[in-house]
């Protein structure tokens, strides 16, 4: 341990893992610590002895639950786009390899008090109820504008400067009603809140486009895929790429303190008596508290259960989405459920989460309306956390802090902390169209 | 690949043992037929395959090296998830090595457990096209996606590898001290030479006639590949009408 080291990497989350694996990757000395003694920090998956450590105590599980080695309840729940920025880099630096992945069965959305499959085929947008005939050729036409849209082909573009007219202007164009809008902003576009109405329908517009595209990649029920055995792979996987190139990896080191020089700059981080020296130091937001600052709080519901959700055609694996509008919300509510078919619970199990930004000062009873859709369970637990950003100026001390896991039921924003990251850490865009194993195997 | 009507084992198999007791060497000699005398703690590549045809089926290894997690205890359980066979490597010029190769076994035996209660939902034959639902055999034609099918492992196949006999007049751990904790563990035993490649292709040979031997394999989910990147424009975008 008593070694020079370009980076410190403290906290082994997924963001951290990462950035461990692509700074290893680019040739930096990295050691990579964390306090507990798993990988994944905040974002890891617990068997069920840990899940009732964590949340019950002292008491011990029921036997009826079956063995808790079948168990791997997510921290921080999510699916990945199958298309998405997070897949990107995993091809990016083949880690996938090292993971295997099934497709969500559905995606579905709550609307006027009920839940609807959000359509993936012809088929099911002609039967859906969540518009009426007319408004379905309304919304028709402003899906081949967003299909068709080419941010290089000016000729697609219809005479509208994405990157200024808004959102709302953009969709007014198309004469649809609040409801499809609700539908196509929260359901489609996957926005947490409806500022994005008075922001350049740009990003809308790509939102849609990754959505379409990453529901055609499997050809399945939904847009999403989701790793077998938990998302607790991941950050593992990372983790073993960086290993692959040279990063050191310490696990259950307590303290982790890190050390500055004069300047203020980091020099090192101490644990356990000893020092290694290190130039950057990489961390969750756990590791320097007085550098963070509380932008909000996730409110998060874990339910296991004996049966699927209802009315999601007995999905296996499904995302519902409650639009903050339908529930007199600012922000969007998520139901999230997975089962043994992504070996994450024993036979005949299912474990839901019901995920919300925090409102009020009574966060359980804002979930209210996403557990009512969950039927009888078997055993319910309530987490809520704080969401921390850094608040220091990296150039002036070298410490790079992620910002905390947002709410959200899949990982754009989470890759795109990393990535702005990498670069402040690099100087260095990341260049996602490379593919670093075809890479190596022209080198031999 | 093999001859139709053969059966393919795809099988994940995992080296363990201390640092410098041989592992990436022994799959080097093993997949590339290579020894190098001052081969580098293991980077930039702890992930190969290798076919191996056996009387009873063909078996594709996934091997994993530790990548130098064992060094402060930090392997991932990832690394053991799935695996369906396991190398523990000694050194026989190093009694140490041997004691801890005892602990390395007693780590496995823990983990093959978990794999021996994690019944996995579906089971298909080998023939697994027409078990997969639809969609899924449509991207596995036109997304070039690998299916892949990991052996299920009620029990793992696990050797005990006393490497390094050309060291032998060095050696600190005897043949029947290795052979008695084998047998005592119902694991494989060989003692092998990475540097003279002695006995290191039978020791794979072993492993993949007890494989082929061993229960069908189980199914198991998709991998992303490189095909896949290539941008395929949503087609369908909920059409409507």
């Amino acid at each position: 341990m008593d070694e020079e080291y370009d980076v410190i990497v403290l906290g082994t989350g997924l963001k951290e893992c990462i950035l461990s694996g692509l700074l290893s990757v680019d040739g930096l000395k990295v050691l990579h610590m964390d306090r507990n003694d798993y990988y994944g920090g905040e974002s890891t998956s617990l068997n069920l002895i840990q899940l009732w450590k964590k949340f019950r105590g002292n008491d011990k599980p029921p036997a009826h639950l079956g063995s808790s080695r079948d168990y791997n309840v997510d921290m921080v729940p999510k699916f990945m786009m199958a298309n998405g920025t997070l897949v990107r880099v995993l091809i990016h630096t083949d880690v996938t390899k090292y993971l295997y992945f099934k497709a969500v069965d559905g995606s579905y959305v709550f609307n006027k008090g009920k839940v609807h499959k959000v359509p993936a085929t012809d088929m099911e947008a002609l039967k859906s109820p969540l518009m009426g005939i007319f408004e379905k050729r309304r919304a028709r036409k402003f899906f081949i504008y967003v299909q068709d849209y080419d941010e290089k082909d000016p000729k697609t573009h219809e005479g509208m400067d994405l990157t200024r007219v808004s959102t709302r202007a953009l969709i007014a164009k198309y004469g649809l009603d609040d409801n499809t809008v609700d539908f196509i902003g929260h359901a489609l576009a996957l926005h947490r809140d409806d500022r994005y109405l008075d922001e350049p329908a740009l990003d809308t517009v790509k939102r849609m486009k990754l959505y379409a595209e990453s529901l055609a990649r499997f050809q399945g029920g939904s847009p999403y895929i989701y790793p077998l055995y938990g998302l607790g792979e991941l950050p593992q996987a990372f983790a073993r790429l960086s290993a692959v190139y040279g990063g050191t990896y310490m696990l259950n080191k307590p303290e982790c303190k890190v050390e500055y020089d004069d300047e203020g700059k980091v020099c090192g981080v101490t644990s356990e008596g000893e020092t290694a020296r290190c130039k950057k130091v990489v961390c969750d937001p756990s590791y320097l508290p007085n550098k963070v600052r509380k932008i909000g709080k996730v409110a998060r519901a874990i339910a296991i259960m004996s049966h699927p959700i209802p009315n999601t055609n007995d999905s296996h694996s499904v995302q519902i989405i409650l639009p903050q509008k339908q529930l007199g919300r600012k922000s969007d509510m998520y139901v999230f459920c997975c089962s043994y078919s992504h070996n994450v619970a024993p036979k005949g199990k299912f474990i839901a989460f019901v995920s919300t930004e925090a409102e009020t000062d009574h966060p359980e009873s804002e979930l209210k309306p996403g557990i009512d859709l969950l039927g009888p369970v078997d055993e319910i637990f309530f987490d809520i956390y704080d969401r921390y950003e850094p608040v220091n100026e990296p150039s002036l001390d070298n410490c790079f802090i992620s910002t905390s896991y947002d709410a959200t039921t899949h990982f754009e924003s989470t890759v795109s902390d990393v990535l702005n990251m990498y670069t402040m850490i690099t100087g260095k865009v990341l260049d996602l169209s490379v593919d670093l194993s075809a890479a190596s195997a022209a080198e031999e | 690949m093999a001859r139709p009507g053969t059966r393919i084992i795809q099988a994940k198999l995992v080296l363990v043992g201390d640092m410098g007791t041989g592992k990436t060497s022994l799959v080097l000699r093993f997949v590339k037929g290579q020894f190098f005398h001052h081969q580098e703690a293991t980077v930039g590549a702890a992930f190969f395959t290798q076919i191996l045809s056996v009387s009873e089926a063909t078996v594709k290894f996934d091997i994993w090296d530790t990548a130098g997690q064992e060094r402060y205890h930090s392997l991932a359980p990832m690394y053991y998830r799935g695996a369906a066979a396991a190398i523990v490597v000694y050194d026989i010029s190093t009694m140490d090595t041997f004691a801890r190769a005892k602990k390395w076994v007693q780590e496995l035996q823990k983990q093959g457990e978990e794999d021996a209660v994690m019944t996995l939902s579906v089971h298909t034959k080998l023939c697994f096209l027409d078990t997969v639902p639809d969609w899924l055999v449509s991207c596995l034609v036109y997304l070039c996606i690998s299916c892949l099918i990991l052996v299920g492992n009620p029990k793992l196949v696990m050797a005990l590898v006393g490497n390094k006999t050309d060291l032998d007049s060095k050696r600190e751990v005897q043949v029947e001290e290795g052979e008695e904790f084998a047998q005592e563990n119902g694991m494989l035993f060989m003692e092998t030479s990475a540097k003279t490649a002695e006995n290191v292709n039978e020791l794979f040979y072993e492993i993949a006639k007890k494989l082929a031997t061993a229960s069908p394999p189980n199914p198991s989910g998709v991998t992303l590949n490189h095909e896949e990147t290539q941008e395929r424009r949503g087609k369908l975008f909920c059409c409507i009408g």
